[in-house]
């Protein structure tokens, strides 16, 4: 793997240094902070939403198939909030579990787990985007 | 030692302000992918097992649930403030000379939005209304 990834723990900005040398390395840095951003609208959108506008009490499994998901606009923008979170959280998560696993054979191992729960996150989320049957007045 | 002891020993180690907004920036994150992962299989009960999803709602809705979604809400806040102020340094490095006076100020958002959002959320604490 990329085991000689330039991490530089910057007291100034408490993130990753920008990476040099790889180019996958760099292109997912900068993603990283361009996904931010979008979270930064979508999922502070999305938790206002569910937990000011709306109370989680209300929120049962009807409520979700007749109202928050009878709109197609609403459908689509929780999925890029899932396209968005999938790969911050994922890249994330990998580059704290790097940071803090020593052997290489763990670090493949662990990156390849992390990339099947991925791929499993993906796989239930969109199904239920595109599978629950859409009742109420929207669609 | 009192609490403010050890936050004044926290924030004068080595890396200061810095280090602290990095390990709260990890674990905040750490815990939002954790539920980022249950919500997305709990969604997904929706429609593989709407029984099932409504049994985890009610917990939700709880006011144990209700402690935990404040923490949700406080881990998401910080981190997604803390990733404004890295972003507007990686892009304007000159800005790393403020990089603390910029934290101080993302806690100030995050007192000044997150109060009013705790209240919201525990607010059927003191006013229980038909959901709980």
């Amino acid at each position: 793997m990329t085991a000689q990834r330039s991490v530089e723990l910057s007291a100034r900005s408490s993130a990753r240094a920008r990476p040099s040398g790889s180019r996958r390395e760099l292109l997912s840095w900068y993603l990283m902070r361009l996904t931010g951003v979008a979270l930064f609208v979508l999922a502070l959108t999305h938790f206002s939403i569910l937990h000011f506008l709306f109370d989680p009490a209300e929120q049962t499994a009807e409520f979700i198939a007749e109202e928050r998901w009878n709109r197609i606009f609403w459908r689509a923008f929780d999925w890029l909030l899932l396209m968005t979170v999938l790969f911050h959280g994922f890249v994330g998560m990998r580059t704290v579990l790097l940071d803090n696993i020593r052997s290489e054979r763990n670090r493949v191992l662990i990156v390849y787990l992390l990339y099947g729960l991925a791929a499993l996150v993906f796989i239930l989320g969109t199904q239920v985007i595109l599978t629950l049957p859409v009742r109420g007045q929207g669609a | 030692m009192n609490a403010l002891a050890s936050l004044r020993l926290l924030l004068g180690y080595r890396g200061r302000e810095g280090m602290v907004a990095w390990a709260f920036h990890r674990i905040s994150g750490v815990g939002i992918f954790a539920f980022v992962v249950l919500h997305v299989i709990d969604i997904y009960l929706v429609g593989g097992n709407p029984a099932a999803y409504d049994e985890l709602l009610a917990f939700y809705a709880s006011v144990p649930g209700r402690f935990l979604e404040v923490v949700l809400g406080a881990a998401l806040l910080y981190h997604a403030l803390n990733g404004l102020r890295i972003i507007l340094i990686d892009l304007w490095p000159s800005m790393a000379t403020y990089h603390r006076q910029l934290w101080w100020a993302s806690w100030i958002i995050f007192v000044a939005v997150g109060v009013p959002g705790m209240i919201i959320i525990l607010r059927p604490l003191w006013n229980p209304g038909p959901g709980l």
